[in-house]
C-alpha cells in the first residue's frame, strides 16, 4: 500500500498530517463496518438455533419380553426437528437387556461412518457390514474401525414400556 | 520481516501485476472540483455488496419454495441469533440502496455529468436503477406471506395487462391460470438469486471501466486547474459517506422490525395488496386510469419516462455549465421529486384511511400466545395488571431479586393451592413481602391457569402476547363466552367453535352479529351483546386472529 501514495516530496509538513488522518480515518472507518458486519456474520453462522421445542420421551416398544443377551431391534418413531421442519420418521434402536438387568438402547448407527450395523446370533457380536466394525454386548468396540463404543439413547421404563429419550454420543475411545 | 513482505508484494506484482493495478486505480487522477457530490456511486457500489453478503448469508438458512420459505424465515427470525438483524440489513438494505441509486442519478443529472463523451455511463446507469428496481420486486415475495402473495398477484396482473406481450410475460413469471403458486415462485427466487446479482456485477464493472475510461466529469473552469488524486482525499469522503450510511442501516435493521405476516393464504380475499414504498407511486397512478385507459398507468408511462431517462444526454448536449446555471435541470428534479412525493403521500394517506381497523399480527414472532385458551389469555392481562413482574421475573425477563422467577420455579399443587397463595400469601408461605391480590376468584383462576402453562421454554413467547388479544380474551372471559363457544379446544358445544372464524366471516358481519344475533343468524339463541368500540375492536382481532385450527391435545406425561 505503501507505493500507492505519491511521494512525499510534493507535500509540506501540514500536508503530511492530513494524509496521515485521511489514512487512520480509512482504515478505521472501514475496520468498524467490517467488524460489524464480520461478527455478526459470525455469530449466526456458528451459533446453534435455540431449542424451543423440548426433547421428548418416545415409547420404543414393550420390553417385558425380552431375553437378556439377546438384543431386539425396535422400531418407532419420533418427531425430528430438522432446521425449520418437524419431521415424524421412523427409527430404531437395538434394545439389550444386559445379564445385570439393566435396559440398554443403542443408536442404530455404526459409530465409524454411520452405516446400520446388526446383531449376529451365532457371534453374539454386533457387526457392522460396512468396514467390519465389530461391538460386543455392552456396546464396546472389539474390532475395525470404530473409534468409539454405541452410542445409546437415554432411557426410561413405565410399566413395560421403553421410552427413548436423546442419543447421548459415547465419549470413551475405543 | 519487512523485506520478505516487500519481497512477498514484488513477486505478486511480477506475476500478476495486481498490486500495480491497484496503483493505478487508486492514483487515478480527478478534477480538481471533485468532492462530496460525488460520493453516492461509492455508498450505492458498497450497499449492493452489502446485500449480496447478506443476501448469500439467509440463503443458508432459507428453503426456496412456498410454504417452506415462510417456515425457514421464521426459522431465521425466531430461532437463529442475530437472524434478525441480518433480515433486517437486507431488507432496508434494499431501501437505501433504491435511495442513493436515485440520489446517485439526481446528482449527475443536476451536474450535467451524462454529457458527451458519458452517454453510455448514463444509459448503463439507467438499467442499474431498472435492475436494482428488479431486486425489489422479486425479492418481495420470498417470505411467501400475505403481503408478499397478494402483492405479487397485482405485479403480475400489471405485468398481464402490457398489450401484445402480456401473455408471454405472464407465461415467463410462470404464471398459470389458477394464480401465482410454485413456479411463479421459482422464477422470482431464480431472477432474484441467480439472474441479478451477475448481471449487476458485470453492469457495475463496465459502468465503473466507462467511468475510468473518460474521467471523473469536470466543472466548468476545471481544465485550468492541476488534478488532484483519487487517494487519499476522495477515498476519504467516499469512506466516510459509505460509513454514515451503513450506520443508518445498522440503525434501522436493530431498530425496527421488519414484520412477518401471516402465511400466504390465497383464500384470504380480505388482505388489501401493498407493494413496497418505492412502488407505492406506480401503485397509485394505476388508480388515475381505469378500464381501456389502465395500460397508459402501468406501461405506457413508466415506459415512457425510461425512454426519456435513456435519451438525456441526446437532447442536452450543450457544454458543462454550472449547476447553478441548470435551471431546466433543475426544475425537472423538482418536478419529478413533486410528482413522485404527491402520488407516494396519496397511497399512504389512503392506507391510513382504510387501514385502520386492521391490526397486523406479527409472526416474526414465536406466537405461543395462540395455543392459550381464552381463561388462560385473561390470565396474562390480570399479569400485567397487577403489575406482577414488578417482583417476578419471567424466564429470565424483567424484574429480578424480591420474588422467584415464575418460569424456573416448578409451581407445585393445582389451581386451587395457588389461588389460597394468591389471596393470603402470608399464610401460605410465612414472612414473604408479597401482598394480596384483590381479584375475585374466577379472575384469580384465570391467572393461576396462564402461570400453570408458563414454563422455561415459552415463557418469553407468552410474554410477547399482542395486547389486542389479551384484552379481547378478557372481553371473552367477562361475558362468558366459552359457556357456549370452544376457542382452543376449550369451552361449551351450544354455539359454533369460534377457531377459523376469520375464514368464514368477514369482520363487519361478526361485529353486526353481536349487535343482533338472530338477525343474522335466524334460531340463534345467542344474546345480544353491546360492547362498547374498543372492546367490540379487540374482541373480533383476538377471535380473527386464532389459529384456524384447535391445537392438538397435548399428550400427557410428555
Amino acid at each position: 500500500m505503501k507505493d500507492v501514495l505519491p511521494s512525499s516530496e510534493t507535500m509540506d509538513n501540514s500536508g503530511t498530517t492530513r494524509r496521515g488522518f485521511y489514512m487512520v480515518a480509512i482504515y478505521g472507518l472501514w475496520g468498524i463496518i467490517t467488524a460489524a458486519l464480520g461478527l455478526p456474520a459470525l455469530v449466526y453462522l456458528f451459533v446453534p438455533p435455540k431449542a424451543r421445542r423440548q426433547n421428548e420421551w418416545v415409547e420404543a416398544g414393550d420390553i417385558s419380553q425380552l431375553a437378556p443377551g439377546a438384543p431386539v431391534e425396535m422400531s418407532f418413531r419420533r418427531n425430528r426437528v430438522d432446521g425449520w421442519k418437524v419431521t415424524s420418521e421412523k427409527t430404531s434402536a437395538w434394545v439389550v437387556k444386559m445379564p445385570n438387568d439393566q435396559i440398554v438402547a443403542y443408536s442404530p448407527a455404526c459409530t465409524h461412518l454411520g452405516c446400520p450395523y446388526h446383531w449376529e446370533q451365532t457371534k453374539n457380536e454386533f457387526i457392522c457390514p460396512c468396514h467390519n466394525s465389530v461391538f460386543a454386548l455392552d456396546g464396546k468396540v472389539v474390532d475395525g474401525p470404530a473409534p468409539r463404543p454405541l452410542d445409546r439413547f437415554e432411557t426410561k421404563i413405565e410399566g413395560k414400556q421403553l421410552l427413548l429419550g436423546p442419543v447421548r454420543q459415547s465419549d470413551q475411545t475405543a | 520481516m519487512k523485506d520478505r513482505l516487500v519481497n512477498i508484494a514484488e513477486w505478486l506484482d511480477s506475476r500478476t501485476g495486481l498490486p500495480t493495478a491497484l496503483k493505478k486505480f487508486m492514483g487515478e487522477e480527478i478534477p480538481a472540483s471533485s468532492g462530496w457530490h460525488q460520493v453516492f456511486g461509492s455508498v450505492a457500489l458498497f450497499l449492493f455488496l452489502t446485500q449480496a453478503f447478506t443476501g448469500v448469508l439467509l440463503a443458508f438458512n432459507y428453503a426456496p419454495t412456498p410454504g417452506d420459505s415462510y417456515n425457514s424465515v421464521r426459522y431465521i427470525l425466531t430461532e437463529l441469533t442475530a437472524g434478525r438483524l441480518m433480515r433486517g440489513l437486507h431488507h432496508w438494505g434494499a431501501s437505501m440502496m433504491i435511495i442513493v441509486v436515485v440520489l446517485h442519478m439526481v446528482q449527475v443529472f443536476l451536474y450535467g455529468a451524462y454529457k458527451k463523451p458519458r452517454e453510455t455511463t448514463w444509459i448503463l446507469g439507467v438499467v442499474l436503477l431498472l435492475l436494482t428496481l428488479g431486486y425489489g420486486l422479486t425479492g418481495y415475495l420470498l417470505p411467501w406471506d400475505n403481503r408478499a402473495y397478494w402483492g405479487t398477484v397485482v405485479a403480475t396482473n400489471i405485468a398481464a395487462s402490457a398489450p401484445l406481450a402480456g401473455p408471454y410475460l405472464l407465461r415467463l413469471l410462470g404464471r398459470g391460470p389458477d394464480g401465482i403458486g410454485v413456479v411463479t415462485f421459482a422464477r422470482f427466487f431464480g431472477l432474484h438469486v441467480l439472474i441479478l446479482p451477475p448481471l449487476t456485477a458485470v453492469l457495475i464493472g463496465l459502468h465503473v471501466f466507462l467511468v475510468r475510461k473518460h474521467g471523473v466529469a469536470p466543472g466548468p473552469g476545471d481544465e485550468l486547474l492541476p488534478k488532484k488524486q483519487f487517494h487519499p482525499e476522495q477515498v476519504f469522503k467516499d469512506t466516510v459517506a459509505i460509513f454514515v450510511a451503513f450506520a443508518i442501516l445498522f440503525t434501522m435493521a436493530v431498530a425496527v422490525r421488519v414484520p412477518l405476516e401471516q402465511l400466504a393464504d390465497p383464500t384470504v380475499a380480505s388482505t388489501t395488496p401493498r407493494p413496497e414504498w418505492y412502488f407505492l407511486f406506480l401503485f397509485q397512478m394505476l388508480k388515475l386510469f381505469n378500464g381501456p385507459l389502465e395500460v397508459v398507468g402501468s406501461m405506457v408511462l413508466p415506459g415512457l419516462a425510461v425512454l426519456a431517462m435513456i435519451l438525456v444526454p441526446f437532447i442536452d448536449r450543450g457544454p458543462i455549465m454550472k449547476i447553478t446555471k441548470r435551471i431546466a435541470a433543475t426544475g425537472v428534479v423538482l418536478l419529478a421529486a413533486l410528482g413522485w412525493g404527491g402520488l407516494t403521500a396519496a397511497a399512504m394517506i389512503a392506507d391510513r384511511n382504510s387501514g385502520a381497523n386492521e391490526v397486523a399480527i406479527d409472526y416474526s414472532a414465536p406466537t405461543d400466545w395462540m395455543q392459550l385458551s381464552p381463561e388462560e389469555m385473561a390470565g396474562v392481562a390480570y399479569f400485567r395488571e397487577e403489575n406482577c413482574s414488578s417482583c417476578h421475573a419471567v424466564g429470565g425477563e424483567g424484574s429480578s431479586g424480591v420474588g422467584p422467577d415464575l418460569a424456573k420455579i416448578a409451581i407445585h399443587g393445582d389451581a386451587g393451592a395457588l389461588i389460597r397463595h394468591f389471596k393470603t400469601p402470608e399464610a401460605v408461605r410465612p414472612g414473604t413481602s408479597m401482598p394480596s391480590i384483590a381479584l375475585t376468584d374466577a379472575q384469580l383462576g384465570s391467572l393461576a391457569a396462564f402461570l400453570l402453562k408458563l414454563n422455561p421454554d415459552n415463557a418469553t413467547a407468552l410474554q410477547d402476547a399482542p395486547d389486542f388479544a389479551v384484552m379481547g380474551a378478557l372481553v371473552y372471559q367477562n361475558n362468558r363466552c366459552a359457556s357456549c363457544h370452544k376457542v382452543n379446544g376449550v369451552g361449551g358445544a351450544v354455539g359454533p367453535p369460534l377457531n377459523g372464524l376469520a375464514r368464514r366471516r368477514s369482520r363487519s358481519w361478526v361485529e353486526d352479529h353481536f349487535l343482533d344475533p338472530s338477525k343474522l343468524t335466524p334460531g340463534s339463541f345467542m344474546p345480544a351483546y353491546h360492547l362498547s368500540q374498543k372492546d367490540l375492536d379487540n374482541l373480533t382481532s383476538y377471535l380473527f386472529a386464532l389459529p384456524d385450527n384447535p391445537p392438538a391435545p397435548q399428550t400427557p406425561g410428555s
